[in-house]
């Protein structure tokens, strides 16, 4: 939790969080994309934990998570991968996934593997926020898990305090009314949900995240709150560089280095 | 023990609505909306109309006699195989179509496995003059060609699904997923009393008229309201539910729901949900499912699409997990055998997913002065190659 809160503070409002999912494109890769993330300068990673289902996720998450299963990829073996992580990772580590992935493992031993292995928070958007509240908030708050709840364009601002009030990671605004990896939608609207986030005075930094992928629509998003989350756009560099630190390397300069 | 869902949309400890903020607002929508809609005496009027002069109802409540001769006991089939469309699922489609058309909505979407409910959405969907898209896995769109070839006579838009298994249960992500990207003119037409609440209430509410009805009939044709025992196939649940509903508070009537054990319970190519499955979460409800220890979920399989599903509504989680009603489960042949024994007693050629609840006979003994009361749910003719071809084999 603390190193969520010390990358807020070292960011200077354009924090670049990076989506990748587990066990892809091979199974132990998952460490080595870390490891690359870290020496290029990305502030915060999410690392999906393949679900067979997931309802949130665009087509490449989907397909990404489902090799990801083929490769054996599951939570024992990622637990494991995570193992010694905190030897050599600095950067807040956050796991994504689906709340019946965490209710299976049992949410006891679940968080008690995340803190050991210095994992920082959870993003699982289809727990419900009460669910979370009366089931969930203690076990988190004991292991000292932060989590993150999803902010779209449709959350009014009274749900948006409640939100707010049971995260504790940082908000995740989702861009637009879309699953993962959409791309860019309606500027408009997009316009005036972003000024509205931007003004709402909030307890927890806001990350936005869904359809970034480009230099501009980053900046953008940093732009109106306090970095942003990419995925697919970087899971589909990992499907068209076979060589991952030159992919990763490439895709982190075209983001954030471009326009220097 | 109540049987009916609680505010929250729980069913004991089964149920609620598991979804992602991005359709936070849409299902609290429905939530806040749907009894206030569904009460009002517009809504009914219309409702009751159409299940009347348009789906043909009430359906006839017939007791089978040679059927009834070959078991020894007093067998009633409620003929939802008669209602137009042939099966159930347009009492689901022309409520929740009057629904979508209260609340405003432009574009209906919904998923379909055998592709009944796909053509009795597209059917309804016609009828108010509304663009429908149905999401169907890959493997169902070629298994159930006559379906697909319906729905698009009607006007639909049929999207092959080739995510995850091609079934059914990916043809419901993706309905959840276009509803996702489109939240704000979309009505989602879910089939079956599953999903996230308020759905598997409103669902079951919508096809409980199949018992309402047969209070009445079986009132006239017996002197009492109720059977000895209710038997219904159970894929997601939702011919049961209706088949039920009206009977959940009276212990004195059994409730039988018959799952597909497909190849067999043990032979990993089945989908008997309430054996096989465990608590979990799945399309935004906690109920059984099939899964792994990791949570993900498993393939089921059964010969008949409509029963190919890896869960079960949250309200026959409850039933079944309490005791109230009894699961039994049958083959694919076994189904196939019963398909043919009623097309050869009755002159009836049911759906393999019906022919499901028929086979179950085969396992349960009834006295001679018992009445027992199949729901019928709908008619074989989509399935009319598959019985043929396993009938030479």
């Amino acid at each position: 939790m603390n190193r969520i809160k010390k990358a807020f503070e070292l960011s200077e409002g354009a924090l670049l969080n990076i989506f990748f999912t587990a066990g892809y494109p091979r199974l132990d890769d998952t460490m080595g994309i870390l490891r690359k993330l870290q020496e290029q300068g990305v502030q915060m990673v999410e690392i999906g934990m393949p679900f067979s289902d997931p309802l949130a996720d665009g087509p490449v998450i989907q397909q990404c998570s489902e090799i990801a299963l083929q490769n054996g990829m599951n939570l024992e073996v990622l637990f494991e991968q995570l193992a010694g992580m905190r030897k050599e990772i600095d950067i807040p580590v956050i796991l994504m996934g689906y709340v019946n992935q965490v209710l299976q493992y049992g949410v006891e031993l679940f968080c008690a593997r995340c803190a050991e292995v210095g994992v920082d928070g959870l993003i699982l958007p289809d727990l419900p926020l009460e669910e979370y509240r009366v089931l969930y908030k203690a076990t988190f708050d004991k292991y000292g898990l932060g989590i993150s709840f999803l902010v779209t364009p449709r959350s009014s601002n009274e749900r948006i305090q409640l939100i707010d009030e049971l995260s504790s990671a940082f908000l995740y605004i989702v861009s637009q009314s879309s699953t993962t990896g959409s791309g860019h939608k309606d500027s408009e609207a997009q316009l005036s949900y972003f000024e509205r986030i931007k003004t709402l005075d909030t307890r927890n930094k806001k990350m936005i995240g869904f359809g970034i992928n480009s230099q501009e629509s980053f900046e953008n998003a940093c732009r109106y709150g306090d970095g942003a989350i990419i995925g697919t756009a970087f899971l589909k560099a990992l499907k068209e560089q076979a060589d991952l630190p030159v992919a990763i390397e490439k895709f982190i300069e075209k983001i954030v280095k471009q326009a220097v | 023990m109540s049987y009916t869902a609680n505010i929250d949309g729980y069913y004991g400890r089964f149920g609620g609505a598991y979804v992602p903020e991005l359709l936070h607002h849409n299902v609290e929508e429905l939530r806040l909306n749907y009894e206030r809609i569904i009460n009002s005496q517009t809504f009914q009027a219309e409702f009751r109309k159409l299940l009347q002069d348009y789906v043909g109802r009430p359906s006839p409540l017939y007791l089978a006699p040679r059927l009834s001769e070959h078991y020894a006991c007093n067998l009633y089939l409620k003929r939802e195989d008669l209602n137009h469309t042939g099966a159930h699922k347009i009492n689901n489609t022309v409520g929740q179509i009057l629904l979508a058309k209260s609340l405003g909505k432009k574009r209906i979407i919904a998923e379909t496995g055998a592709g009944q409910h796909g053509v009795a959405t597209a059917t309804v969907c016609a009828l108010m003059g509304l663009p429908c898209i149905v999401y169907m896995g890959a493997v169902d769109v070629s298994r159930q060609a006559p379906n697909v070839a319906r729905m698009k006579f009607l006007g639909a838009e049929v999207r092959p699904v080739h995510s995850g298994s091609k079934t059914l249960k990916d043809a419901t992500n993706e309905a959840i997923r276009d509803w996702i990207n489109n939240p704000e003119d979309t009505f989602y037409i879910i089939g079956s009393v599953v999903g996230p609440h308020p759905y598997p209430d409103m669902v079951a509410y919508f096809q409980s008229v199949i018992s309402e009805e047969m209070k009445t009939q079986l009132k006239e044709q017996t002197g009492s309201e109720n059977p000895d025992a209710i038997i219904a196939c159970v894929g997601g649940g939702s011919n049961a539910a209706g088949a039920f509903y009206h009977y959940l508070e009276k212990k004195e009537v059994k409730l039988i729901a018959v799952e597909a054990a497909g190849k067999g319970i043990d032979s990993g190519e089945s989908a008997a949900t309430s054996q096989l499955g465990t608590e979990g979460i799945i399309h935004g409800s906690r109920t059984l499912l099939m899964q792994d220890k990791y949570g993900q979920i498993i393939e089921p399989w059964s010969i008949s699409a409509g029963l190919d599903y890896p869960g079960i509504g949250p309200l026959h989680a409850h039933l079944i997990d309490s005791g109230r009603a009894k699961a039994v489960s049958v083959t694919d042949q076994e189904a196939l055998d019963a398909a043919a024994l009623l097309a050869r007693l009755e002159g009836i050629i049911p759906a393999l997913e019906t022919a499901h609840a028929f086979a179950a006979l085969e396992k349960l003994s009834f006295g001679n002065k018992q009445h027992v009361v199949i729901n019928l749910s709908g008619r074989g003719d989509k399935d009319l190659s598959t019985l043929i071809g396993k009938e030479h084999e």
